[in-house]
C-alpha cells in the first residue's frame, strides 16, 4: 500500500443546536500509517470524538454535519461513500473500542453474539464458524472460551473492556480507534488493558487512534501524538517530539498539570480558565484567552502551522513572522 | 420502565465452577417468581388450563355437541357434574372443550398484536421522527376507539369467523405493545451498546432484533401475560353478542350468551361458564403482574 493508511484532511464538523451552531472539529488534519499508533489528546469537549465518530461516518446526523474535508482510508474517500457501503467498511477494515464497557455491552444477549455480530455481518460465517471465530477471540483476550455463552454482568469490567476488544479485532481490521478506552478502568487493570491492546495490535498490525486525555497514557502504547483544543489540532508530531519537545502553550499547559513525583507540591497546577465556550469559539487562535504567551496578534489571526520535521504547531509564537522562535 | 444494565437483570452471586447451572437471566427471574405466591398459584392454573385445553378429548365425559332432549335442564348430578343445558348437552364437557377455544383465541390474538405491534413500536422507536410520529399517530387513533367497539366494527367488517376474531381481538390490542416497545426502544436506542453494534457494521434491521427487542423483551412478556386475559374477555364479549364463535361450538361466551334464557329456571347454565372465564382471566392478571415484578424488581414494593 503506497503512502499513510489513513489521511484525515481539512474536516470540519457542526452540529446544530437549539442554541445556535457548534462548531466541534475545526479543519483537523492528521495522517496514520499502517500498524502505528496516534494518540489524540485532549480536554473534554476539544472534539476528539467527534473526529472519531466522523471516521467511521457515525456522525449523530441530525445534529450533526460534516461541512467539508476528506477522509482517505486505503484509497477511499470514506465521506463520499453511502450508507450501505460504509456498513461494508465499519467492524471489517475499521472499528470501534467505546470508552465504558458497561454501557458498550448489551446486558441481555450472550458476550458470544455480541463477538459474532461482526464476523456474521462480514464474513458469511455459519453460526457454528462464529461460534469458534469468538471463542478463539476470547481466548486472545485472555478470557476463557466457553465463557462465550455468558452474558455481560457476569464479567468483571476489565473482562468486560477485554470482550469490546475483542469484538473490535473479530474481523482484524485494520484500523481501530479506541475512545478513551481505560478510562472506565481502575489503574491496575488499566495498564492490563494497555499492554493487551498493543500487544495484540502487534499481532495483528493494526493501526490505531488512541482517544485519551490522560498523557501516561499516550506515553505508553503512542507512536505519534495529536494534540487537540476546541476542534484544531494544535501540535502534533512524534512521541519523543512531542513529550521531548513540547512547543505549544496548551501542550507545555497540560504537561505541567501532571504532578512531579520528585517534587513536593500541595496543588496541581491547571492550565488557568475553561474551554471556551463551542457556539462562540473566541477570535484569532482559540486558546489565546488562557494563553500564558498571548500576543496581540494571537486575538485577531488565527495562527498558520509551521512544520518542522514532522513536529507542527499552530501557534504564532513560532509561524513565520513570530516574535520568539524557540 | 428502567432497562439498563444490571438492573434487569441483577448480578448473580459467586458462582461455583461446574456445580451450579449456568445463571442466564431467565434463571434468575424465576428464581424471583418462585418467592411470589400469589404468581405461582396463577401460573399453576394457567398451566392446569393449558393441560385440560389439550387433553379436552380424554377428560370430557361427554361429547360436547351431543344433544340429549330428555336430559334437557338437568341440574348438577353426579352424572352431570355441572348440569346440562337446553339441548341436554353436557356443561362439564362443553365448558372443557370451551377452554380450548378461549385459550387458542387468548394467544392467537396476543400473538397478531405483539408481534405487528412489537414490530411497529420497535420501528417507531428505533428511526423515530416522522416515521414513528406517523405509526404512533395511527396507534393513537385506535386507542381512541373503545377496544370492544374497535373489534366489533372488524368482526363486522370481515364477517364473523374465528380466525376473524383473533384478528379483530389482535388489532384492537395493537396499540398497547407497540406503546410499550417504542417506550423501551427510545432508551435502547441512546445506548453504547447500539452504537457499539453499528460501529462493527450491524445492519438496521440486526440492531433492532438482536439490541432493541431483546431488550424490550420484559415489558413485551408481562404485557402479553395481561393482553391474554383481556383478549379472553373479549373474545367471550364478542362471542356472547353472537359476533364471535357461533352455537353450536362450544365457547364460554357463547355459553353465556344462550344460557341467559334460562337465568331464572337454570342459573347453572350460565353459572360455570362465567366462572371459567373469571378464573382464567384472574389466574392471568395475578401470573402477569408477579411476572412484571419479578422481571424488573425495581417496579416493586
Amino acid at each position: 500500500m503506497n503512502g499513510p493508511l489513513l489521511e484525515v484532511a481539512d474536516l470540519n464538523v457542526i452540529y446544530k443546536t437549539y442554541e445556535g451552531t457548534v462548531a466541534a472539529v475545526n479543519g483537523v488534519e492528521f495522517s496514520l500509517e499502517a500498524g502505528r499508533t496516534l494518540g489524540l489528546v485532549g480536554e473534554s469537549g476539544a472534539g476528539k470524538t467527534t473526529t472519531a465518530l466522523s471516521i467511521m461516518g457515525l456522525v449523530p446526523s441530525p445534529p450533526g454535519i460534516i461541512t467539508s474535508g476528506s477522509v482517505n482510508f486505503a484509497g477511499k474517500n470514506l465521506l463520499s461513500l453511502s450508507e450501505k457501503e460504509m456498513k461494508k467498511i465499519r467492524g471489517n477494515h475499521i472499528s470501534m473500542i467505546f470508552q465504558d464497557p458497561m454501557t458498550s455491552l448489551n446486558p441481555v444477549v450472550t458476550v458470544g453474539v455480541q463477538i459474532s455480530e461482526a464476523l456474521v455481518a462480514h464474513q458469511n460465517l455459519s453460526e457454528a464458524e462464529a461460534e469458534k471465530k469468538a471463542m478463539e477471540m476470547l481466548e486472545k483476550v485472555q478470557i476463557p472460551g466457553q465463557r462465550y455463552r455468558e452474558y455481560p454482568h457476569e464479567f468483571s469490567g476489565g473482562m468486560r473492556q477485554r470482550v469490546v476488544i475483542a469484538m473490535a479485532l473479530a474481523c482484524n481490521p485494520g484500523l481501530i480507534i479506541a475512545d478513551e478506552p481505560t478510562t472506565a478502568l481502575d489503574v491496575t487493570i488499566q495498564a492490563q488493558v494497555l499492554e493487551l491492546m498493543r500487544s495484540l495490535k502487534e499481532e495483528f498490525s493494526t493501526a490505531m487512534i488512541m482517544i485519551t486525555h490522560d498523557l501516561g497514557v499516550v506515553g505508553e502504547v503512542c507512536d505519534h501524538v495529536a494534540v487537540m483544543y476546541a476542534g484544531r489540532i494544535v501540535e502534533t508530531g512524534s512521541l519523543e517530539q512531542i513529550f521531548g519537545n513540547a512547543r505549544h502553550p496548551y501542550t507545555l499547559g497540560l504537561f505541567r498539570c501532571i504532578p512531579d513525583i520528585e517534587e513536593e507540591t500541595s496543588k496541581i497546577r491547571p492550565i488557568e480558565g475553561l474551554m471556551p465556550d463551542p457556539l462562540d469559539l473566541p477570535s484569532g487562535c482559540p486558546f489565546h484567552p488562557r494563553c500564558p504567551q498571548c500576543m496581540d496578534v494571537c486575538r485577531t489571526i488565527v495562527p498558520g502551522v509551521t512544520d518542522d520535521g514532522g513536529h507542527k504547531v499552530m501557534c504564532h509564537l513560532y509561524g513565520k513572522g513570530g516574535a520568539a522562535h524557540a | 420502565m428502567n432497562n439498563e444494565n444490571g438492573t434487569l437483570f441483577a448480578p448473580s452471586s459467586g458462582r461455583t465452577k461446574e456445580r451450579e447451572k449456568r445463571r442466564s437471566p431467565w434463571w434468575e427471574v424465576w428464581r424471583r417468581l418462585r418467592r411470589n405466591k400469589a404468581a405461582v398459584a396463577g401460573m399453576s392454573v394457567v398451566i392446569l388450563l393449558v393441560v385440560v385445553a389439550v387433553l379436552a378429548p380424554v377428560l370430557a365425559p361427554y361429547d360436547p355437541n351431543q344433544t340429549n332432549i330428555k336430559m334437557r335442564l338437568q341440574g348438577p348430578s353426579s352424572e352431570h357434574p355441572l348440569g346440562t343445558d337446553n339441548f341436554g348437552r353436557d356443561m362439564l364437557s362443553r365448558i372443557i372443550y370451551g377452554s380450548r377455544i378461549s385459550l387458542y383465541v387468548g394467544f392467537v390474538a396476543v400473538g397478531i398484536g405483539a408481534v405487528f405491534g412489537g414490530i411497529l413500536g420497535a420501528i417507531g422507536g428505533y428511526y423515530g421522527g416522522r416515521l414513528d410520529n406517523f405509526i404512533m399517530r395511527c396507534m393513537d387513533v385506535l386507542l381512541a376507539i373503545p377496544q370492544i367497539i374497535l373489534a366489533i366494527a372488524i368482526v363486522g367488517a370481515l364477517g364473523t369467523s374465528l380466525l376473524n376474531l383473533m384478528i379483530a381481538v389482535g388489532i384492537s390490542q395493537l396499540p398497547r405493545y407497540a406503546r410499550v416497545v417504542r417506550a423501551s426502544a427510545l432508551t435502547v436506542r441512546g445506548q453504547e451498546y447500539v452504537e457499539a453494534a453499528r460501529a462493527v457494521g450491524a445492519s438496521d434491521a440486526r440492531i433492532i432484533l438482536e439490541n432493541i427487542l431483546p431488550n424490550c423483551m420484559a415489558p413485551i412478556i408481562v404485557q402479553s401475560t395481561l393482553g391474554v386475559a383481556q383478549a379472553i374477555l373479549s373474545a367471550a364479549a364478542l362471542s356472547f353478542l353472537g359476533l364471535g364463535i357461533q352455537p353450536p361450538t362450544a365457547e364460554w361466551g357463547s355459553m353465556l350468551s344462550s344460557g341467559r334464557q334460562f337465568l331464572r329456571n337454570a342459573p347453572y347454565l350460565t353459572f360455570f361458564p362465567g366462572l371459567a372465564i373469571s378464573v382464567v382471566v384472574l389466574a392471568l392478571n395475578i401470573f402477569g403482574d408477579g411476572l412484571r415484578d419479578s422481571l424488573d424488581p425495581k417496579l416493586r414494593q
